[in-house]
């Protein structure tokens, strides 16, 4: 072979490589959406006999006893509203404290970066070290508050998880806050300030209010977060699937979240309605903390690009 | 008028102390956390408790052998999934902007970061666990779903910061696609890519949910890819629920292992991102 055919036919095979390589691309891509498609569809399928047998009334029943077949998933919708609500109202004020300091009064220096990475170290512990801590630290501190507000001292419930929860998710509303307030046009503060505002001034009427939309997304992740969290609430929550009769019960005593029964109780179920109950909770966790995330990244690119 | 303005003053300077109270006091719960850990591991761990396998309730030594290297094993191999997959994936999507396929890709995986990660098990419970059994390597696949978002968005998100310069210089020598990307660009963003593999990592190695239904946990020191294995925060989870005292030491110990893997890796991503930053 001469020379020129050579080279011909090496770049003929480096063509083949080209599209071999934009092939792998796009089915590798492709790979991303085929995954959420699937997810949904098993889970769906694996739910439907309890989609058909319970329909919609499956969400509001108030009993659940596997044992009589007997599904009802209030306890534990309750379960994760009342921990992660507690939680979200709890974190707020760290979380924009956090956001507020590190955005506004010190965004340079060794002291902020130690604050930044920190926050950001809360995130990063793993879920079932919280979990397994607070259940031997901070559920017997918890005992004690019960025993003090002459109630059954139990430690475990809504109340214990809700406070580890909070912690856990202070990084994602502040470390997004933190961005967001830093990007405020300096023009915007500069204008105020000539105005004679006091830097609380400024915070409270320039910065707050520019950064709304944004911030109440950083609370929507963070609250994304604390609905499907399992572990640590699963250790924490006591894991009845009884509903207390007062309010004062229902927040201290023990409970269930989605999660933690499906965490408990999937390796148990015995029968397909079960089965099937205990996967529809999977469905509706799926599908709210999707919602809930998409129209937080929504809300943020729309204020980014902006 | 001058009282007013100093009411405004000391309102400024009471709103600053507030945020600066509450940004500082929330650092407390995780210093406690770890320094407590860390007083409660620190004396379960030696030699032998890391080559050791647990031994039954009551019964004195044993360590974690079983589970960490069932980490290690399983970690080891979601990554070798999620890596290649993530890292074509993210170059798509920063190479594509604007098509469809990059509009779904992009959007599913934004969905797959906020599944929670039961979810995920629940899932691969039903796709390999089903009709294989319990094994690791189901477990290693729910962990390397997990992984995948972090992987794609950091391999993005990189590539787009590099120079379109780049990529031109080498076209017009007459570079085929394939090698431009593999040979000039991914190496010019190794360092954002690294850290956000070594973060995904970070990540899944604490993660105990996926692992429920798939990995199961085994309490012999176990190798066999096709079986059940266990795993440090599996091994946590199990021993936090027991009554026995030693168990619950040995929680400790692991919880220690686990909080070090975790804080080196991230620190490791910091160090990368901070050098990175200066060299670009």
């Amino acid at each position: 072979m001469s020379e020129k055919n050579k080279r011909l036919d090496l770049s003929y095979s480096q063509m083949k490589w080209e599209t071999v390589f934009r092939r792998i691309l796009i089915v590798m891509s492709s790979i991303m959406v085929l995954l959420v498609i699937g997810t949904l569809i098993t889970l769906i399928v694996k739910s439907w006999p309890t989609i058909k047998s319970l329909g919609i009334g499956y969400l509001w029943g108030k009993v659940w006893d596997p044992v009589s077949d007997v599904y009802g998933a209030r306890p534990f919708l309750m379960g994760t509203l009342l921990t992660s609500f507690t939680a979200l109202i709890i974190s707020i004020p760290f979380s924009y404290s956090v956001a507020i300091y590190l955005g506004e009064y010190n965004t340079k220096g060794w002291l902020s970066n130690l604050l930044k990475n920190t926050v950001e170290l809360i995130a990063a512990v793993p879920s079932i070290i919280y979990g397994f801590w607070a259940l031997f630290v901070l559920v017997p501190q918890v005992r004690k508050l019960e025993t003090l507000l002459h109630m059954p001292a139990v430690g475990v419930g809504a109340f214990a998880a809700s406070l580890v929860l909070a912690v856990m998710i202070i990084p994602y509303a502040a470390s997004l806050g933190t961005s967001l307030i830093r990007m405020v046009p300096s023009p915007l503060k500069e204008g105020a300030y000539a105005l004679g505002a006091t830097r609380f001034e400024v915070i409270r009427s320039v910065i707050l209010p520019f950064t709304r939309s944004g911030l109440f997304a950083g609370i929507l992740l963070s609250l994304g977060r604390a609905l499907g969290e399992t572990m640590a609430v699963t250790i924490l929550i006591g894991n009845t699937s009884a509903i207390g009769n007062t309010f004062k019960d229902v927040f201290f005593g023990p409970g269930n979240t989605m999660a933690s029964v499906i965490a408990n109780e999937f390796s148990e179920a015995d029968h397909d309605l079960y089965y099937s109950a205990l996967i529809e909770l999977g469905l509706v966790l799926f599908f709210v903390t999707v919602i809930i995330n998409l129209i937080g990244k929504r809300i943020i690119t729309k204020y980014t690009n902006k | 008028m001058d009282a007013r303005i100093k009411i405004r003053n000391t309102k400024s300077i009471l709103f600053k102390s507030l945020i600066i109270f509450l940004a500082f006091i929330i650092t407390l719960p995780l210093i406690i956390v770890l320094l407590y850990i860390i007083k409660m591991g620190v004396v379960q761990v030696n030699w032998g408790f890391l080559v050791h396998a647990p031994t039954p309730e009551g019964v004195a030594g044993g360590g974690i052998a079983n589970a960490l290297i069932g980490s290690l094993i399983m970690v080891g191999m979601s990554a070798i999934v999620a890596i290649p997959v993530g890292l074509s994936a993210g170059i798509y999507l920063s190479e594509n902007p604007g098509t469809r396929l990059a509009y779904y890709s992009g959007l599913c995986v934004d969905i797959l970061q906020g599944v929670p990660s039961i979810v995920v098990g629940i899932v691969i419970y039903f796709w390999i666990v089903k009709p294989f059994g319990f094994s690791a390597i189901s477990g290693s696949i729910a962990l390397a779903i997990m992984m995948l978002p972090i992987v794609v968005r950091s391999t993005e998100q990189t590539l787009l910061l590099l120079p379109a310069s780049l990529k031109e210089a080498a076209l017009s020598l007459g570079v085929p696609y394939h090698r431009v990307m593999l040979k000039v660009i991914v190496p010019c963003g190794f360092a954002g890519i690294l850290s956000g593999i070594i973060l995904s990592i970070a990540r899944i190695i604490g993660e105990t949910a996926p692992l429920l239904f798939t990995a199961l946990g085994n309490v012999y020191i176990s190798t066999k890819v096709t079986g059940p294995m266990d795993s440090l925060p599996h091994l946590i989870y199990i021993d936090a629920k027991s009554s026995y005292q030693d168990q619950i030491d040995q929680a400790w110990g692991a919880s220690f292992i686990l909080l070090m893997f975790v804080l080196i890796l991230n620190i490791t991503t910091k160090l990368i991102t901070r050098k990175w930053n200066i060299q670009l």
